[in-house]
C-alpha cells in the first residue's frame, strides 16, 4: 500500500525521530511511504483554544494536501482525532459545507499508526526487537475519540524483548490538554504528579504512547526530576530491530 | 455570538466566582487534606457507578433513549412548560413564572410570608442554592433549615457546597464531628465520628424540624407535562418527610426539568441513580400530582424558573447542557475536578458540566475561564448518561468567547496575535520551514539537549517540566536530504 505521511508539526518540528521511526517501519513491513512537503499542521492547538477562524485555512490545506491520497498515517492520536472529529465540525462554522463533505471524506482515510497496523494492514507482529521494561499510556484522544483499544498493546506484546508492565490508572489524562498545560498549569502539573507516580510505581525503563504531545508533558516532568525513566514514541518501539535497521 | 436572551442576572444567587479558575484552582490544589478527601470519595463512587452500570446490557440504548428524550424536549419546551402549568392547575397546584433569580426570590419569600411561618425545612436542591434562596430567605427574616445530611452539614459549616450530589464531599468524618460540636445546639459534646454516631445525630437535630415546619421548599428531579406530577429521588428518606409533613408546599425547578411523559421516567429512574449513587435504584422515589385533600401538603406552588436557561436554548450546540439530569457522574470522573474541588469553579455547577452550563447560564464574560478548565480527555462524555458531548462543547463555548472578545475589543490580545500569526505560518509550507530554522535559536538555550527554563508564556511549561530542544535537523529537512540522496 502506498502510505502517505501526515507527520504532524510536532514531530516535525521537535521529535523528527518519531517520523523517521514510522518510515523505518513501514518500509519494513514492504510499503511504499510518501511525505507530501505541502503539509504543516491539522490546526487543533488553534480550534481547542477557541480559534477556528485561525484554524480552517489550516483544515484546507490538510484537505488540499491529502485528500488524492489512498491512505494517509498519523503517529499522534490526539490529531487523527482533530481529522476525523474537529476538521468538518470547523468548516462548518463557516458554512463552508463543500469543504467539510471533503474533510470527512479524507478523515475516513486517515488513521492513527496503531490502527494503520491492525485494522488496514492486518498485521500485529512487526518484526521488532527492544529489550526493554516499557509501561504504556493510553491518551486520551486515542482512548476516547478514536476507542483505538487495546491496538497498541497487542504490536507492544509482539514486540521481541520487551518486559510489558501494566500503567496504575492508565487511563487517567496526563494533564496535558494542549494550551491546558499553560492557562491551568498548576492543574496539569498537579494531574502529571499523579501519572508520573504511576509511571514509576512500574519500575519501567520506558513510558510509552501514540502521541508525542502527551508523550513531551511525561517526559518532560520525567526530566525535570531526572527519574531515569525516558518517553518514547510507540512508533521508535516498533521501528526498532535486533540488527538496527 | 450572543443569543439575545436574558442571562442570570448578576448580585444575587451563586453562578459566579470571586477569582479566576486558575487562581482558585491553584489554591485547592495546595490544601492536602482536601485533595485526598476528593480523591477517596469519587474514587469510591467511579468503582460504584462502574459496576452497576457493567450489569445493564442495554445501558448505551438507555443513554441513547435519555438523550433523544431531553433532544426532543428542548425542541419543543414552550408546549411542554405550558401543559405542565395546566396539568398542575388542574390538580389544584398554583404555578409561578420566573425570569430569573431574584424573581424567584422574591415569589418564594412572598408565599411563606403568606402562610405567616418563619421557618422552612428544605429537600436537597442545588436550583435554590444556584438563585441564593436561603440568604434571600434570612434577609425576610425567615430561617431556611437544610435538612439533607450533606446540606446540613454545608449549611452548619458556613461552607459552600462543592459538588451536586455529595455537597460536602470535601469533608471528613474528622471535619463533619467538629463542624457539629460547634454548631449543632444540644448535640453530645461525646460525638463519636463514625457515619452512624454522625448521622444519629443529625436525625435527633433534624427529627425536631420536621415535625414543627408548616412550609418546605424543595427542586425537582423531573416533572411531567402529561401528568402534572413532580418527582424528587433521594437516599435518606429526609425529602419525603418535607414533601410530606408540611401544610404547604414549594418546589423550584427549572424549566428544563420537565418531561414529557410518564413512561419516559423509566429511561431516567434508571440512567440517574446508576449514575449518580451508584446504586441499581435509589431508596426514596417521591412523587407528587397537586394536592390530595387530607394526604400531605394541601397548598403546592411550582416556581419554574429561567434564570439564563432561554439564552442558553438559543444556542443550537450549547443547548445540549440543558440536558442534564445532575448525576455527578462527569465530576466523579473529571481529572480536573478529583484534584481541584467544585468551589474553584466559583458556582454551584462545578466540574464538567458546571464549565459548560455556569457560562451559558451567565454569558461567558460572566465566567470566561471555565470553558478552559479541561484538558479536554473526555472522560464526561464517555459517563454521561444522556450523552452529552461535554468536550465539544467546551470546545464551542471556547470559540464563542474568543469570538465575542474579538468583537468587543478593538485591539487583540497578545494570545490572539500569537494564533493568528501561527496560524499565518502555518497556512504556508515555505513560512512554516522558515519558522522551524529561526527556532532553532533555541538549541542555544539547552542543556543536555533539554530546555529548562523558557520565556513567557511557555515559563507556565518549564516551572515544572522540561522541553525539547529543537533538533538539529527537522523532519521535513532529513526526508528532503534522504530524497536527495535517493537512497
Amino acid at each position: 500500500v502506498r502510505i502517505a505521511l501526515f507527520a504532524t508539526c510536532l514531530v516535525d518540528g521537535l521529535f523528527p525521530d518519531v517520523g523517521r521511526a514510522t518510515v523505518r517501519l513501514l518500509e519494513r513491513l514492504g510499503h511504499e511511504v510518501v511525505f507530501p512537503e505541502a503539509q504543516t499542521c491539522c490546526g487543533q492547538m488553534h480550534t481547542n483554544t477557541g480559534y477556528q477562524r485561525e484554524a480552517l485555512p489550516l483544515v484546507r490545506r490538510y484537505v488540499d494536501v491529502f485528500e488524492h491520497c489512498e491512505v494517509v498515517v498519523v503517529p499522534s492520536g490526539s490529531c487523527t482525532g482533530s481529522v476525523r472529529h474537529q476538521h468538518a465540525m470547523v468548516a462548518r462554522r463557516f458554512v463552508d459545507e463543500p469543504l467539510a463533505r471533503r474533510a470527512e471524506a479524507v478523515a475516513a482515510r486517515t488513521f492513527e499508526l496503531s490502527e494503520l497496523l491492525v485494522d488496514v494492514l492486518g498485521v500485529e507482529d512487526v518484526g521488532a526487537y527492544y529489550p526493554h521494561r516499557v509501561t504504556y499510556h493510553p491518551t486520551c484522544h486515542s482512548l476516547r475519540l478514536l476507542r483505538a483499544g487495546d491496538r497498541p498493546l497487542r504490536l507492544l506484546r509482539k514486540v521481541a524483548g520487551i518486559d510489558l508492565v501494566e500503567l496504575p490508572d492508565a487511563e487517567v489524562c496526563c494533564g496535558f490538554g494542549g494550551t491546558f498545560a499553560i492557562k491551568n498549569a498548576a492543574v496539569s502539573t498537579a494531574m502529571l504528579a499523579d501519572k508520573m507516580r504511576s509511571v514509576l510505581a512500574t519500575g519501567a525503563e520506558v513510558c510509552t504512547a501514540g502521541d508525542s504531545s502527551c508523550l513531551m508533558h511525561i517526559g518532560g516532568g520525567l526530566s525535570r526530576l531526572n527519574a531515569g525513566t525516558a518517553a518514547v514514541h510507540l512508533a521508535e518501539i516498533l521501528a526498532s530491530t535486533k540488527d538496527g535497521r | 455570538m450572543t443569543t439575545g436572551m436574558p442571562y442570570a442576572p448578576p448580585g444575587v444567587g451563586h453562578l459566579r466566582g470571586d477569582q479566576p479558575f486558575p487562581v482558585a484552582a491553584r489554591a485547592a490544589l495546595a490544601n492536602s487534606q482536601l485533595r485526598r478527601n476528593l480523591g477517596k470519595a469519587t474514587r469510591t463512587i467511579r468503582a460504584k457507578r462502574a459496576a452497576v452500570v457493567a450489569e445493564l446490557p442495554d445501558w448505551e440504548e438507555l443513554r441513547a433513549a435519555g438523550q433523544a428524550i431531553k433532544a426532543h424536549t428542548m425542541a419543543r419546551l414552550d408546549h411542554y412548560l405550558i401543559q405542565l402549568e395546566e396539568r398542575v392547575c388542574d390538580a389544584g397546584g398554583t404555578v409561578h413564572w420566573a425570569r430569573d433569580a431574584a424573581e424567584a426570590n422574591r415569589i418564594v419569600t412572598g408565599l411563606v410570608r403568606g402562610t405567616g411561618a418563619a421557618e422552612v425545612v428544605k429537600v436537597k436542591s442545588i436550583v435554590t442554592d444556584e438563585i441564593g434562596l436561603n440568604e434571600a430567605l434570612a434577609d425576610a427574616g425567615i430561617t431556611a433549615h437544610e435538612t439533607d445530611l450533606a446540606e446540613l452539614i454545608v449549611q452548619l459549616g458556613h461552607d459552600r457546597p462543592s459538588h451536586i450530589l455529595v455537597p460536602a464531599i470535601h469533608r471528613n468524618r474528622a471535619e463533619i464531628r467538629e463542624i457539629f460540636l460547634r454548631e449543632m445546639a444540644g448535640v453530645d459534646p461525646g460525638l463519636a465520628d463514625s457515619p452512624a454516631a454522625l448521622t444519629e445525630a443529625a436525625r435527633l437535630y433534624l427529627r425536631r424540624r420536621f415535625l414543627s415546619a408548616r412550609v418546605a421548599v424543595s427542586g425537582a428531579n423531573f416533572a411531567v407535562a402529561e401528568t402534572g406530577t413532580l418527582c424528587v429521588v433521594e437516599s435518606e428518606g429526609n425529602g419525603r418527610m418535607c414533601l410530606t409533613l408540611p401544610d404547604t408546599l414549594i418546589t423550584v425547578m427549572g424549566i428544563e426539568k420537565v418531561i414529557p411523559s410518564w413512561r419516559d421516567l423509566e429511561v431516567f429512574l434508571q440512567l440517574l441513580p446508576r449514575s449518580s449513587t451508584g446504586e441499581r435504584m435509589n431508596p426514596y422515589t417521591s412523587m407528587w400530582t397537586g394536592v390530595t385533600p387530607g394526604d400531605g401538603p394541601q397548598h403546592f406552588h411550582l416556581v419554574l424558573l429561567d434564570n439564563g436557561r432561554t439564552a442558553t436554548l438559543a444556542d443550537p450546540t450549547g443547548r445540549q447542557a440543558l440536558h442534564c439530569i445532575r448525576c455527578s457522574a462527569c465530576l466523579n470522573v473529571c481529572p480536573v475536578y478529583e484534584r481541584v474541588g467544585g468551589h474553584a469553579y466559583g458556582s454551584v455547577y462545578p466540574g464538567p458540566i458546571g464549565a459548560v452550563l455556569s457560562p451559558q447560564l451567565t454569558g461567558i464574560e460572566d465566567n470566561p475561564t471555565l470553558p478552559y478548565a479541561s484538558s479536554l480527555c473526555g472522560a464526561c462524555y464517555d459517563a454521561c448518561p444522556v450523552r452529552i458531548d461535554i468536550p465539544s462543547l467546551l470546545v464551542h463555548l471556547r470559540a464563542r468567547h474568543v469570538e465575542e472578545a474579538a468583537r468587543s475589543r478593538r485591539v487583540p490580545g497578545a494570545e490572539a496575535v500569537a494564533m493568528a500569526a501561527a496560524s499565518w505560518v502555518m497556512a504556508s509550507p515555505a513560512r512554516y520551514a522558515t519558522a522551524q530554522r529561526a527556532s532553532r535559536v533555541g538549541r542555544l538555550l539547552r542543556r543536555d539537549g533539554r530546555l529548562r527554563a523558557l520565556p513567557p508564556p511557555l515559563s507556565a511549561w518549564t516551572a515544572a517540566r522540561d522541553a525539547p530542544a529543537p533538533p538539529a535537523q527537522t523532519f521535513r529537512e532529513w526526508w528532503r536530504e534522504r530524497r536527495d540522496d535517493g537512497t
